[in-house]
């Protein structure tokens, strides 16, 4: 498979560049592919590639020392990785693990330095892309800080659980993000621990509360 | 099993590149569900089509059931 203008020509970093210098340029890319659970990036471990991704969905999260895993992004087809290690020469900021299959363009450090200086129009759409990923990330960690999200899930869960015959509609993590205030992630980050924890349980189609005393202590707890 | 809003949908087909049981395919450029019955039989309730979707088109709704 080659490089493809058009699927380039799709990328932000590369809006507003001809169709002229993106032909002159695309010899610098190279493809790469990907099958579901491989993983692209390892955090920590030195990497001088961008990629773009032109098909599929990868999980960018890292791991902390008892192998818990936090998600900072999903990354869709447009969408580059690995920006900041390429350019701070720094170890990659996380793992980045294909959800599916994916096929991705990759560019070496020193062509990416090349393609910056011929093309100013370049740099400024990098710009405005790490600037998009910094406000996304800010976002993030003002949710993690100051929202006490377990508690409001753990109520949620509660209020709509089949017992309560006022309200048990069936919900979904938009739903329950929605309700909470927060972004999706957290509400699936909150589930998460409240699975691990052993008060709530996911199984096809439906949740189930295992503890729903401890649950309640939760909610008490975080109000 | 997953719910898809036609309205937002725009048959990118991410969801189908992740879905584990092969119950989403895109026929004629419209995503369909087949099989549903096997939604979840490879793992668990993964969820993954809705957190790829881009445009919030497909959701996995639950009942909250107490044991």
């Amino acid at each position: 498979m080659t490089v493809q203008i058009e699927t380039l020509q799709s990328i932000p970093y590369f809006h507003g560049i001809s169709l002229e210098d993106l032909n002159t340029i695309k010899d610098s890319f190279f493809e790469k592919t990907a099958e579901r659970g491989e993983l692209i990036l390892a955090e920590e471990e030195p990497s001088n590639v961008l990629y773009f991704i032109t098909s599929g969905a990868v999980k960018l999260f890292k791991t902390s020392a008892d192998g818990k895993e936090q998600i900072l992004d999903i990354a869709r087809p447009g969408q580059s990785i690995n920006d900041v290690p390429v350019f701070d020469g720094n170890p990659n900021l996380t793992s980045a693990q294909a959800m599916g299959p994916v096929i991705l363009y990759g560019v070496d450090k020193a062509a990416l330095d090349r393609i910056l200086q011929l093309y100013p129009r370049v740099a400024q759409n990098a710009n405005k892309v790490l600037a998009g990923q910094v406000r996304r990330l800010t976002s993030l960690v003002e949710d993690l800080s100051f929202k006490p999200v377990i508690g409001r899930v753990a109520k949620i869960l509660l209020e709509n659980s089949e017992e309560n015959p006022d309200s048990h509609p069936k919900l979904t993590q938009q739903d329950m993000a929605a309700m909470a205030g927060t972004a999706r992630e957290v509400v699936g980050r909150s589930l998460k621990a409240l699975e691990e924890e052993g008060l709530i349980r996911l199984e096809r189609h439906r949740l189930v509360i295992s503890d729903k005393e401890a649950l309640k202590d939760m909610v008490a707890a975080f109000s | 099993m997953p719910v898809i809003d036609y309205g937002k949908c725009d048959g990118c087909g991410l969801c189908v590149s992740v879905c584990r049981c092969k119950i989403l395919v895109i026929i004629d450029g419209i995503l369909t569900i087949v099989h549903e019955e096997k939604c979840g039989i490879c793992s668990r309730w993964c969820t993954e089509c809705e957190d790829v979707c881009p445009t919030g088109a497909i959701s996995c709704p639950f009942d909250i059931v107490v044991e």
